[in-house]
């Protein structure tokens, strides 16, 4: 095969007319030029990757080989795509035809087998190199803390809201929030009620599906004091782009106090907030209630008063507009009992009865008559 | 009137789906009472049958089945009819035909029909997401605009556009009649509307379309609503039509050569035909299973997906039987793109593809090496977690064929006689915008990176990039290049060429910042976001509109050419395939006699070469030192 090849070559070279196309097709650029222009361009390449803010803020341990992978991955990318298209942008002047060549042919080369090994071996090992340091970091970010000391929080996703369950020094205790003391290694054991959902924190960088049936986990240290989004990552129906809350990190003092109240039992109080004189319903329509849980009426509803455009649950502007205070009540703490035309049954969380007090409930419901009215 | 009602054809259709319609009420309502059931008459019950029977009434009425039906009966089956066979008026594309080549043009219609139909879903979901919060659609009409979208495009444009292009050209570049089973062949084509109309009137069914994505996960998409089940039944219409049109190339491929046509002398496109061929008759009966599965926990209360209440069911298995189908379709949908562009690139640059047999290779190892990545979409599912760094292994491995390829490619342009016009910019195109899919597939793979990005804008950027900027492009480049020879007319080059800058352009700045915003945090599948990614939505909404406005000048091209474009020589590109050796379009049996091969495809350059020789003595024209244009119609 290769001494054909060889042949043709030379029977082509020894035509006249070939060689004379091949003297006028001599590149205007040398290879050396676009050598040039690669590296020139790979350099630029690299550092205009790098100096982009990819990641949301770190906020745990995890968040740094990550980060630092993905810097790898960027400084072995760009060079393959700049090799692409220089060789292209570099045929596309050199060799394009022009007037007077419509009838010309290229040489007939057929293939190189040294050039076909360099690119199937020089990737090769590109690829193993990459992969090893990959696995490397993997096994970096699932390692347990080295103290063996982790906290377990459970987390059970539902259409559309986490639940977390701690136990903290024999205190078993629910929580519609995520709060995290700062530096403390914790390990998330993640189950479904009902679809498969995703327990994600951006600033993390960690994610795991919520799968019914079994329990799956990760774990974090995190390391930014601050609140930080919980995303749903896994498409779980009617309210998934709503499926939103905030994880809390505080330092050790301030979780150890968090846990003291949210332990404490029913009736104690909720922390933070609204806690303290008459409780504010637009405040609670447009916040929720973070300590237990309430989630906020805003985020999937739509009232012009409070500026909220949420489309997952009814137009309250619309849908409440002359209602009177029982059926605003109802329609919160019971939200079942009647469903607007056009939204389905078991949306809502039908929790509000037990994450607001009764005197929420009904400053709540003062406010909603007062805005549609 | 009776003559029309028994004749094969659209008035038959018509009453047999009438007929169809009573026999599922029939059923129905008989199995509710045999049971004992209340209510005897369920509307749900009567529709998931009426989904699957109808179709089958649909096509015996169109007569699909007729010749098989008389062979069965005993009946005479008329071999030498050809009434059935060739398009000689407009009629002709409308009903059950056997010709490759008017099943090749079907399919290309019908795909390009439902890709305008999923362009403009696209374009209502950027409307959509142009700005935070709800501007036009509830966020259920939301979930089904993306489902519907992804359904169509994968479905009923990218798998069988391919299937189409290949149906007319594969046949002539081998040097066949047609088809090795016509009939199996029209069959194939008739189940596409029917599964691309069942997916689109699901958007009127109680509750909404199915608005699980076009991966469907159990258990929602067995506790969501009924219009889940069109995408559940249209699938498997969708994949019957695919394997049958597989298996159809696999015999027509290995029995159907012309004399002197030899493996390594076939065409790259008909060996991309091949690699895909059988990752479709292998994979799509996995996706099959997957629906099934779903059918019967909904239909009849099964409990494969099912857990509550110790039903026993396992929900990760859903998603291996998916992926194992699903991860090999992207491969599907990509192959074949391969094999177009190994054609035109060959062509356009006047020279012979660099490394022919590694090119052939390096197909097979993709379709072996598909086989073994499927895990790498479950990478945070929550499947056992040791699983996770072998698949990494070998999706980073796939890059290795795959870098072969795209090298190769390059090594053709270089020294070449390079011709920019419409099917090589949007070749060329192709070559850069895969590698950036490419690029990011290698960095998928890397579990640490894939645990933060998965379920991002950061997978949408990497699909759009390889089906959008991969396999739309080499559709364009194909349909540019094979305009001529289907159609007979020339397409208007300087609206090609304006189609090709304004897709590339806006291609990219709708997808580039996708990257972006997906590993700041966006989630996908999302009709409402945070209200920092907002800037970036509206960019990419603007420029996604512009892109959908750029494919009207297709439109317009492909329309107004194939109405009046000037008349398309034999051979217009000088390429030596033998497609290209018959008149545009070519004669209803293909070749007035049997060519015999007597070399190499692609061998540009090279003096004296020939691919195929014509009864006769005709050698086929070729090009090499030669100064002649295109030869004469």
């Amino acid at each position: 095969m290769a001494q054909e090849e060889t042949r043709q070559d030379e029977a082509a070279a020894t035509e006249a007319e070939a060689a004379e196309a091949a003297e006028r097709r001599t590149p205007r650029r040398t290879a050396a030029q676009m050598i040039g222009v690669g590296l020139l361009a790979s350099v630029l390449g690299v550092l205009g990757g790098l100096l982009i803010d990819w990641f949301p803020a770190p906020g745990s341990t995890q968040a740094g080989p990550i980060d630092t992978l993905w810097d790898v991955l960027l400084i072995a990318s760009v060079p393959v795509f700049v090799l692409v298209t220089v060789v292209i942008a570099f045929s596309v002047i050199n060799f394009r035809m022009r007037p007077g060549e419509e009838g010309i042919d290229g040489p007939p080369i057929h293939g190189n087998t040294r050039l076909e090994v360099i690119w199937t071996a020089v990737p090769a090992i590109l690829i193993v190199g990459l992969v090893t340091y990959a696995y490397v970091v993997l096994r970096d970010i699932e390692q347990a803390p080295a103290s063996g000391r982790e906290r377990v929080v459970k987390v059970f996703g539902e259409q559309f809201a986490w639940t977390f369950e701690y136990n903290e020094g024999g205190r078993r205790f629910r929580n519609a929030q995520l709060y995290l003391p700062v530096d403390e290694s914790v390990k998330f054991e993640v189950q479904s009620k009902d679809v498969i959902h995703d327990f994600w924190v951006p600033a993390f960088r960690m994610k795991i599906d919520a799968v019914p049936g079994i329990t799956t986990s990760y774990r974090v240290t995190p390391t930014a004091v601050g609140d930080h989004a919980i995303v749903c990552a896994e498409l779980c129906g009617l309210g998934h782009a709503f499926m939103r809350q905030t994880a809390h990190v505080m330092t050790s003092d301030d979780f150890g106090a968090w846990v003291r109240r949210a332990s404490a039992p029913a009736g104690g109080g909720g922390g933070g907030g609204a806690s303290g004189g008459a409780p504010d319903g637009k405040q609670l329509f447009a916040a929720g209630k973070d300590s237990t849980g309430a989630q906020p009426c805003g985020a999937c509803h739509k009232l012009s008063d409070a500026g909220s455009s949420g489309g997952t649950g009814p137009d309250l502007d619309q849908a409440l507009r002359g209602k009177d205070a029982a059926f605003i009540e109802r329609a919160i703490v019971d939200p079942n009992a009647e469903i607007a035309q056009g939204f389905g049954p078991n949306v809502m969380p039908d929790n509000y009865r037990s994450t607001l007090s009764s005197a929420e409930v009904d400053a709540l419901v003062k406010y909603l008559q007062d805005a549609t009215k | 009137m009776f003559a029309k009602l028994s004749a094969p054809g659209w008035y038959r259709a018509a009453l047999y789906l009438l007929i169809g319609l009573g026999f599922s009420y029939v059923l129905s309502i008989g199995a509710r009472a045999g049971f004992g059931y209340d209510p005897v008459l369920d509307g749900e019950a009567v529709l998931q049958i009426a989904l699957i029977a109808m179709p089958f009434f649909f096509l015996a009425g169109m007569g699909a089945f007729d010749y098989w039906y008389h062979w069965a009966a005993g009946r005479p089956t008329l071999p030498e009819d050809h009434s059935n066979h060739g398009a000689r008026r407009w009629q002709d594309y409308f009903k059950v035909n056997t010709d490759h080549k008017v099943i090749g043009i079907q399919y290309t219609v019908t795909s390009f029909f439902f890709l305008f139909v999923g362009g403009l879903i696209a374009m209502l979901m950027r409307a959509e997401l142009a700005a935070p919060g709800r501007q036009f659609v509830d966020s259920n009409t939301f979930n089904g605009l993306f489902s519907v979208h992804a359904s169509i495009l994968i479905f009923l444009f990218i798998i069988p556009v391919f299937a189409g292009l290949a149906n007319f050209v594969l046949p002539l570049m081998i040097g066949a009649p047609d088809m090795a089973f016509p009939r199996l062949n029209a069959l194939s084509y008739w189940m596409l509307p029917v599964a691309g109309l069942m997916m689109l009137v699901s958007f009127f069914a109680p509750g909404g379309s199915f608005a699980t994505g076009w991966t469907a996960y159990a258990p929602l998409s067995e506790t969501s609503p009924i219009g889940q089940v069109f995408f559940t039944i249209g699938v498997q219409f969708a994949g019957a039509s695919s394997i049958a049109t597989a298996l159809n190339f696999l015999v027509t491929i290995i029995t159907m050569r012309a004399p002197g046509m030899s493996f390594f002398r076939l065409p790259l496109l008909v060996w991309a035909n091949f690699s895909t061929s059988l990752l479709v008759v292998i994979a799509t009966p996995f996706i099959a299973a997957s629906q099934f599965f779903v059918l019967l926990d909904r239909a009849l209360g099964f409990d494969f997906f099912r857990v509550a209440g110790g039903a026993g069911g396992d929900v990760l298995m859903y998603q291996h039987v998916f992926w194992f189908y699903s991860h090999p379709a992207v491969y599907i949908m990509m192959l074949p793109g391969f094999g177009i562009v190994s054609e035109i690139l060959a062509v356009k640059s006047r020279k012979p593809i660099f490394g022919y047999r590694m090119m052939a290779f390096s197909l097979l190892a993709i379709v072996v090496l598909g086989f073994t990545v499927w895990a790498h979409h479950m990478f945070v599912s929550g499947m056992q977690s040791w699983i996770r760094v072998p698949m990494m292994v070998t999706t980073a491995i796939i890059a290795v064929p795959t870098g072969i390829k795209i090298f190769s490619w390059l090594a053709t342009l270089w020294r070449g006689v390079l011709h920019l016009d419409t099917p090589m910019l949007f070749a060329l195109g192709f070559v850069t915008m895969f590698t950036l899919g490419g690029i990011s597939g290698v960095m998928l793979a890397m579990i640490p990176l894939t645990i933060h990005v998965s379920d991002t804008y950061f997978i949408v950027a990497h699909i759009h990039y390889v089906l959008f900027g991969g396999s739309l492009f080499t559709i364009f480049a194909g349909v540019y290049y094979w305009f001529p020879k289907m159609t007979g007319r020339m397409y208007d080059e300087t609206l090609g060429r304006v189609h090709f800058w304004t897709t590339f352009v806006f291609f990219n700045v709708t997808f580039a910042p996708m990257h972006l915003i997906g590993v700041q945090g966006m989630p996908r599948r999302v009709a409402d976001y945070a209200a920092e990614f907002a800037d970036w939505n509206l960019a990419i909404s603007i420029a996604s509109f512009c892109l959908g406005l750029s494919s009207l000048l297709f439109l317009y091209n492909i329309i107004a050419s194939w109405r009046g474009g000037p008349r398309a020589a034999a051979n217009p590109w000088r390429a030596l395939t033998l497609e290209w050796q018959v008149s545009s379009p070519p004669p209803i049996f293909n070749f007035d006699s049997v060519p015999t091969v007597v070399g190499g495809p692609y061998e540009y350059g090279v003096p004296g070469a020939v691919h195929g020789v014509f009864k006769g003595g005709a050698e086929v024209p070729q090009p090499a030192g030669a100064r002649e244009h295109a030869a004469a119609d």
